[in-house]
């Protein structure tokens, strides 16, 4: 089965600083994955692990230092003339509802502009019943829509019409760039589960990107969670969550609050705040802080190695694992 | 319509308008005038104000509240010039030194930063003397406008860098828009106040240019305008000798044109912030 | 049971907007009655919108137009036994007091206090966090000359030196490294500087601590961390604090007893345990059930429809359009508290008829 999206060593190094001291910070590291059709892949680590400039790089708003992006067997270059390579099938949803649309424009604007752009119908009619079709498959209906402003709705309603402006073109991925973070707990259900139903009713590949691993488990197929720009374990969601390997996973896994006072966490944790300095360490960049480390996680980086179906970046596995050939 | 009833809630917005009304109709009024403003010696010098020259005459033989019609009608020609190409020309070069960025960013600059650095009267006063003959409202307008627009490019460039950030610039990229129709729909209502406002304050400031450079002689003075009216009644003493009614006309009328315009402007960019519209907005 | 230190009565506060000719009234607080007592965490949760944010607002007696106090109190548990040199405040007007020992009568007004007091009392009593950390630092100076200016402010008795190396002792204490007070706000991390704003509002031992959302647009270890911090800081202090957050995950973990919120209304309240075992109100149980959960990938449903806006609120009980089970009096009356046991209350016409007296 041809992969949808393939991402190949993928690196981004940002260079800080001044001309008399410059700091490389690879934000993203020879990440490499792949997403399948009619999947939802989650991306997930906390904020500073390359997730974000990742995504960035794919939809083309970031230029990678190296590594290749590829969709549908064209490589992502960019082209002169374009500034994004690939927008009819590959659409994106951000993470600021009210940040998404322009605050002095009415929201139909971009229905019809996206709608105009691509030639997706021929007459206004035709426009209006294609928004009304895909306003339908996200919850709302076009009268409570047409002519507002976004401020006149809510978080949670500005999400599902950012969904809806994405499905316009019929894009075979959606890359999600944490959708939920700022919609109240209550109300991600809604949009999430929208996402689900895009995949079983569409085919619609989902690239979920969060920091969120409930939700992350809740929805997606497959899960890869990123630490300091390289990806750390990866593989189908019940493996990686349910069971972890890596121990930052462990870590992650073990601080999502559960809603149950009788799971409340039992350990204390210490908190780190050398952020650039773990970005900068030799070897395994998650040695200040895990429980395990010996002297060989100082000194180099882990091979990655697949322990039964998941995918790990661990020395703890590398002795008893088959060594990956990176897919 | 609404907007115009927001707008008269402010007493500034209303004292602008009634004193910019005023002005226009005085400056259609000159199409009336039973005088030609180019001629001297229509009417007897140096009389008083009366039934029959409202304003008096000048020394020149002309009467005075004709000649200020022209004068306020040939002044807001050469501000208006001024002002609408000056705009232009600093949209353009700020949303392309904003968006686009790179090389051309730091060209633009360079030359408006040059614009800004320069000694602004000497240049005036070089290309006035060298222009003097062929100068009509046209020539000045032009030549004012060519001075006003670096200040303002650069201000709406730094509106346009921080709006590139935001991400329904994303969003219209996504949605398969153009650069150019992207910075003209998504930006430009942002950057409205802002050309709004240095619009009308850079008619003042043409304006009051013209008014200097004109007292200083270095425009044509045969065409009646608020600064070459000035020149006149300094020119023939007038404050010396007490004739009141010939300096004071270009002085009042210019007075009452500055306020109402800043404070035009004031009222308008305040009703047309990003951050009160947006407050209004579904109210 | 312990005894209250913070009570409201009836409170209701709403924001009066007037846009350009059109008023619109916003019942951010409608009659709100809560008791929260000394030595423990008291949880306010509730969706965006709820006007927990303004109840915060109106407990800490930061009432400022366009929000302005349409009825009801708010009373304060001030004794001498709480470090504060009392002989240094006085009230305005003093119903009812004897001399000078107006305080040990108990309750205090917090509407009958001059503005002094109330300033005095804010940071060494009541300390707030807001949302949003950044609102609390000087974004211009480094963070130690904040603390500075907190014990210049507050210091009494102590000399500044004495109380900035206090202030460097609790702060080692609470886990924080002492660089932190030499950066400026933006060289720190969101985490850190979220942790130092509680340690400074802990800083003057208060008897109470307020916070707004301490855990939001916070990673998940981080929010780990400020969890743990706000649980050592009771346990050492031995104070009350109250978190206001939407996540209920979070609530689970910190509170001891939890107020839903709704529609500026409070709809249920009761020990965590009660609360997440046997939520009563169908407002709670969706809050809950809404929540995804490790192992469990069922179908789960958001809470339907939006939260009302609080400028136009249905009538009867807010929550009944959402309702799945809403009954006809649902539409026209709010009902009133029914107690289900000693600290357990709802306020839902499906559970009772409201035996409490007091509206909701």
């Amino acid at each position: 089965m041809e992969k949808l999206l393939r991402v190949d060593n993928l690196t981004k190094v940002f260079s800080l600083g001044s001309v008399l001291s410059r700091i490389r910070i690879t934000a993203v590291d020879h990440v490499s994955f792949h997403i399948n059709p009619g999947e939802i892949f989650a991306l997930a680590g906390e904020s500073g692990c390359g997730k974000t400039t990742a995504a960035k790089m794919i939809l083309g708003f970031e230029k990678p230092t190296s590594g290749d992006i590829v969709h549908k067997g064209k490589r992502g270059e960019k082209s002169t003339n374009e500034k994004v390579w690939f927008t009819e099938g590959v659409q994106a949803i951000f993470q600021d509802p009210f940040g998404t649309f322009n605050p002095l424009r009415i929201v139909d604007r971009y229905f019809f502009e996206t709608i105009h752009n691509y030639g997706l119908a021929g007459s206004r009619e035709e426009a209006i019943a294609l928004i009304e079709e895909k306003l339908h498959a996200v919850g709302l209906n076009y009268e409570e829509f047409s002519g507002r402003y976004p401020s006149e709705f809510s978080g949670g309603q500005l999400q599902r019409i950012s969904i809806a402006r994405a499905l316009l073109t019929d894009p075979v991925l959606l890359i999600a760039d944490e959708p939920v973070s700022m919609v109240d707990a209550s109300l991600r259900m809604s949009i999430v589960n929208l996402f689900k139903k895009l995949r079983d009713e569409s085919g619609v590949s989902v690239l979920y990107i969060t920091h969120d691993l409930a939700t992350a488990y809740y929805v997606s197929d497959r899960i890869a969670i990123m630490f300091r720009g390289h990806i750390v374990e990866m593989g189908p969601v019940e493996d990686v969550l349910m069971n972890p390997k890596h121990p930052y996973t462990t870590l992650l896994r073990e601080s999502v609050p559960e809603a149950d006072p009788t799971k409340r966490w039992s350990e204390r944790i210490s908190l780190t705040e050398l952020e650039h300095e773990e970005y900068l360490r030799q070897g395994c960049k998650y040695a200040g802080r895990c429980p395990h480390a010996t002297d060989i996680c100082m000194s180099e980086v882990p091979k990655d190695v697949y322990v039964g179906n998941v995918f790990v970046k661990c020395h703890k596995y590398s002795g008893d694992a088959t060594p990956s050939a990176v897919v | 319509m609404q907007i115009l009833r927001d707008l008269f809630r402010d007493y500034r917005f209303c004292f602008s308008f009634g004193v910019l009304v005023i002005i226009l109709v005085l400056a259609l009024l000159s199409s009336f005038s039973p005088y030609d403003p180019t001629l001297w010696n229509v009417v007897p010098r140096d009389t008083k104000p009366s039934a029959q020259h409202v304003l008096g005459t000048d020394s020149n033989g002309q009467d005075i509240f004709w000649q200020a019609t022209f004068a306020v009608r040939n002044s807001l020609i050469i501000s208006l010039i001024a002002g609408l190409v000056s705009r232009v020309i600093a949209i353009l070069v700020g949303m392309v030194a904003g968006y686009v960025g790179g090389s051309s960013d730091r060209v633009l600059m360079f030359v408006s930063d040059s614009l800004l650095v320069i000694p602004l009267f000497l240049i005036m006063v070089m290309l006035a003397m060298l222009v003097r003959q062929f100068m009509n409202l046209v020539i000045l307008g032009l030549m004012l406008s060519v001075f006003g627009w670096a200040w303002d490019a650069r201000l709406i460039r730094s509106v346009i860098l921080s709006l590139r950030e935001r991400e329904f610039t994303k969003t219209a990229v996504l949605s398969g828009t153009g650069t150019v129709r992207l910075v003209l729909n998504e930006y430009l209502p942002f950057a409205m106040p802002l050309i709004f406002s240095t619009l009308i304050n850079n008619i003042a400031w043409a304006i009051g240019l013209e008014m200097t450079l004109a007292i200083l002689g270095l425009v044509n003075l045969n065409i009646p305008t608020l600064g070459t009216m000035l020149n006149w009644a300094l020119f023939y003493q007038s404050i010396l000798l007490g004739r009141w009614w010939w300096i004071l006309t270009p002085v009042v009328l210019s007075l009452f044109l500055f306020i109402a315009l800043y404070w035009l402007s004031v009222s308008i960019s305040e009703y047309l912030d990003p951050r009160t519209r947006i407050q209004r907005v579904g109210a | 049971m312990n005894t209250p230190i913070l009570r409201t009565e009836e409170l209701k506060a709403y924001y009066v907007l007037d846009l350009h000719g059109t008023q619109k009234v916003v019942k951010a607080v409608d009659e709100v009655s809560l008791e929260i007592r000394e030595n423990e965490v008291y949880g306010i949760a509730g969706e965006s919108g709820c006007g927990k944010t303004t109840l915060l607002k109106t407990l800490v007696a930061s009432i400022e137009p366009p929000l302005r106090l349409i009825g009801g109190k708010v009373y304060y548990r001030v004794t001498d036994l709480d470090g504060i040199d009392l002989t240094t405040i006085s009230p305005s007007s003093s119903p009812g007091a004897e001399g000078d020992r107006w305080w040990t009568s108990g309750e205090v007004d917090v509407s009958s206090l001059s503005p002094e007091t109330k300033r005095r009392l804010r940071w060494e009593y009541i300390s707030y966090v807001p949302q949003g950390s950044m609102s609390v630092l000087n974004p211009v100076t480094k963070v130690k000359e904040t603390y500075r200016d907190f014990i210049r402010s507050h210091a009494s008795g102590k000399t500044r030196k004495e109380a900035f190396e206090l202030a460097k002792e609790q702060i080692t204490e609470l886990g924080l490294p002492l660089k932190t007070l030499d950066a400026y706000p933006h060289q720190l991390s969101g985490g850190m500087r979220q942790r130092v704003t509680i340690a400074l509002a802990a800083l003057l031992n208060p008897r109470v601590i307020v916070c707004d959302e301490p855990t939001t647009a916070l990673d998940v270890v981080v929010q780990r961390g400020v969890v743990q911090l706000l649980k050592d800081i009771q346990a050492k202090l031995n104070n009350t604090i109250v978190v206001v957050t939407h996540d209920m995950g979070v609530q689970a973990n910190i509170a001891d007893r939890v107020g839903i919120m709704y529609a500026g209304k409070i709809v249920e309240e009761s020990t965590t345990e009660r609360i997440y075992g046997n939520p009563a109100h169908p407002y709670t149980q969706y809050l809950i059930n809404s929540l995804p959960r490790f192992g469990d990938k069922t179908t789960r449903e958001s809470v339907p429809g939006s939260p009302p806006s609080l400028a136009d609120l249905p009538g009867g009980c807010p929550f009944h359009p959402r309702c799945p089970y809403a009954l006809d009096i649902c539409g026209e009356q709010m009902p009133s508290f029914t107690r289900l046991e000693p600290n357990h209350r709802v306020a839902c016409w499906l559970v009772g008829e409201g035996e409490d007296g007091k509206t909701a």
